[in-house]
């Protein structure tokens, strides 16, 4: 297969501060280092971008460090990475809008990068002007952009505005124009940048579905970068990891997704219950949660478990589990119970597992909690309570819909289907 | 592309590959500049005409600066469509990166057609400018005055690329050295206007006392607007030696420009 994109040992060094009288001495330092045949003397001392470190006496950061990778024709490439980690540096090297302080990039193709949409635009022309104005500044030819005017101005829907100033549009019809463009751009390679966040529903729609066509057939190649596990996840094959400034991971979307998913959450005493029985009653000593992804993350549609580790110092009668799951507004979405009338527990002493098994999870995207209520005489006296337990995080990764799903639209996802008759 | 780039590293091919994009930048530049007016287009002339008005009452006629025997009206709108072109060429594209730094941010085209748009656009100005100039010029032939027009009118567009392209060489000079340090763009706010009065614009060369003739000699400009009016009118200057100059001074401006700007343009993002 043939490569679009070669990058070899890329790496971008950013000054930190603000450029002033002090820079001019740097510059002459460095232009004397060059002079005399040496490197860059504050390439040596940069170090490696954590935007999070208190900025030290140096100065000097590296944006991205050591970056080598390889693009074939056709792939689409997601790139992901919390804020900060160097993803849209990555992209500006890429698109050409800055060199890269070492390394080398070797593209093959026509490359149009789509970093914002309605670039160039001026507020005083026409949305016929600008049209013609934005493409040429992304690399169509007036031919082009003629030829397929009508079917731009149709699917940004401002027909009825095209000869009017774009001051006078408002600010979504102008995103929606400027997609519109950017949409009928035919380029090799198509280097985009969250664009989708923009926009109202029925537009988000549009352009996922645009995206989604330009990936999939038309043998383009495009990387793609969001903070939209989702769009990423079905629009992406492979994906790239970036964490502070390097390239983490590289590999299928899913594990990509997931590591970053692992590195992402921070608070691990909040995803499992654990506590030492040092009494002399019967108690839950540990509770986890086993999920499809790491660090308690689920995907809807696949089975779940909550698995208990219970100490019986005594022996209970009736025994009972209540399990309530709650969402992230404190809304109690199931009660999964357990009565010794259905299952013998708790009879004799010992430690014992106990797993309860959702086969498949339908709870709908979001965060949610446990409450467990441990009891005896069939659920009439308490043993013990455990109030927001298990923090875990429901995804709809790898389930399409034509539009992106959105924060909390319903509570759960039934099975269904459709006969026609 | 690698961060080791050349010099003179403009990628002449791709410019040739965006010509589409630098008409939509002239377009632009022409289109914005009548939006929203009721003259429109006729605010070209207005500007030359009461430059000139002024430039008849206070220099000719309250400071009695001669004019070379030329009518006064001629001498100056010569003198001010041509500086007009120079000055606008330089200060407009002084500002190539600054101004353009949101474009630039998002987008990779070759830089230079900016500038390159920008002169362009300028020559547009100039040519509607010039027609003014023409019709001045029309009405003292038919009133009689003697006036000789030369056949150096055939150089003329020569001595039109070389007022664009050493005003444009300047201009990226400049811009490229103000996207780290803008304390340049002082400079050339009022550099520019105290340049005119080392050009003979509002005063003929010949009256230029001979102490201070080889320094205005110096100005590459002097033999631009001297040839200019040479060719229109018959009075002033045509030296092939100062024209010689003049077209050297301006290759080495436009190289060093070109070379500077090339530089810069890979790594403003950073620093701008």
């Amino acid at each position: 297969m043939s490569r679009a994109i070669e990058v070899e040992s890329l790496g971008k060094l950013y000054r930190l501060g603000e450029v002033g009288t002090g820079t001019l001495s740097h510059d002459l330092k460095r232009w004397w280092a060059k002079a005399r045949g040496q490197g860059d003397p504050y390439a040596k001392v940069g170090q490696l971008n954590d935007r999070t470190k208190a900025a030290s006496k140096n100065e000097y950061v590296w944006a991205l460090k050591d970056i080598s990778f390889n693009i074939n024709k056709g792939d689409v490439v997601g790139i992901i990475g919390r804020n900060g980690a160097g993803k849209s540096t990555l992209l500006k090297v890429l698109s050409r809008i800055t060199a890269p302080s070492e390394g080398n990039v070797r593209i093959k193709g026509r490359i149009a990068s789509l970093l914002e949409v309605g670039t160039g635009f001026h507020t005083e022309m026409t949305g016929r002007e600008n049209v013609f104005m934005n493409g040429t500044i992304l690399g169509m030819t007036r031919y082009e952009i003629a030829s397929k005017f009508d079917d731009i101005v149709d699917f940004a829907g401002v027909s009825k505005y095209i000869d009017t100033p774009v001051k006078r549009y408002s600010s979504g019809m102008m995103v929606r124009l400027g997609f519109a463009v950017a949409a009928f751009l035919e380029p090799e390679i198509l280097i985009v940048d969250e664009v989708l966040a923009v926009g109202d529903f029925e537009f988000q729609e549009r352009a996922l579905g645009k995206m989604k066509e330009v990936s999939k057939n038309g043998g383009r190649t495009v990387l793609f970068v969001s903070h939209n596990m989702q769009a990423i996840s079905i629009l992406c094959k492979k994906s790239f990891l970036l964490k502070s400034g390097s390239l983490a991971m590289e590999g299928e979307t899913e594990s990509v997704i997931n590591s970053y998913l692992l590195e992402n959450k921070v608070d691990h005493s909040k995803l499992t219950y654990e506590k030492e029985n040092k009494s002399d009653e019967s108690r839950i000593e540990k509770l986890y949660l086993k999920t499809t992804r790491p660090n308690n993350i689920q995907d809807n549609g696949q089975p779940m478990s909550i698995v208990f580790e219970i100490d019986n110092k005594v022996k209970i009668d009736g025994a009972a589990i209540a399990i309530e799951i709650v969402n992230a507004y404190d809304e109690r979405i199931l009660n999964l119970t357990l009565y010794h009338n259905n299952m013998n527990f708790c009879d004799i002493t010992g430690k014992f597992k106990l797993e309860c098994v959702i086969p498949k999870c339908r709870l709908y995207m979001g965060n949610y909690r446990l409450k467990v209520h441990f009891t005896a005489n069939y659920g009439r006296t308490k043993i013990e309570m455990l109030n927001d337990v298990c923090y875990f995080e429901v995804t709809m990764l790898n389930l399409e819909r034509s539009y992106p799903w959105t924060i909390n639209e319903m509570k759960y996802i039934e099975d269904y289907k459709w006969i026609l008759s | 592309m690698s961060s080791n780039k050349g010099f003179f590293n403009i990628p002449w091919r791709d410019v040739l590959r965006y010509k589409d994009l630098l008409y939509m930048f002239v377009k632009r530049d022409v289109i914005v500049i009548y939006k929203q007016t009721i003259l429109g287009p006729i605010w070209f002339f207005v500007q030359p005409i009461l430059t000139t008005i002024v430039y008849i009452v206070v220099f000719g006629g309250i400071a009695g600066i001669s004019t070379d025997g030329i009518p006064k009206a001629l001498f100056y709108s010569s003198g001010i469509i041509i500086w007009n072109y120079f000055s606008e060429s330089l200060t407009l594209t002084s500002k190539t990166f600054l101004e353009n730094a949101n474009i630039f941010g998002k987008v990779y085209f070759p830089r230079i057609i900016v500038p390159i748009a920008k002169v362009t656009s300028g020559l547009l100005k100039f040519l509607v400018q010039f027609l003014f100039f023409l019709v001045v010029l029309a009405v003292y032939v038919l009133k009689g005055t003697e006036i000789h027009v030369s056949y150096h009118i055939v150089f003329v567009p020569f001595l039109l690329i070389c007022i664009a392209l050493l005003g444009m060489g300047l201009g990226i000079i400049f811009t490229s050295l103000t996207t780290k340090y803008r304390d340049l763009n002082f400079l050339i706010q009022f550099g520019v206007s105290l340049m005119m009065y080392a050009t003979p614009v509002i005063y003929p060369l010949s009256s230029v006392p001979q102490k201070y003739k080889g320094l205005i000699l110096m100005n590459p400009v002097t033999h631009l607007v001297e040839g200019f009016r040479f060719a229109f009118t018959g009075s002033g200057v045509w030296s092939w030696g100062g024209l010689g100059y003049t077209g050297l001074v301006t290759v080495i401006v436009l190289s060093l420009g070109i070379l500077i700007f090339s530089k810069v343009e890979n790594t403003f993002m950073d620093t701008v």
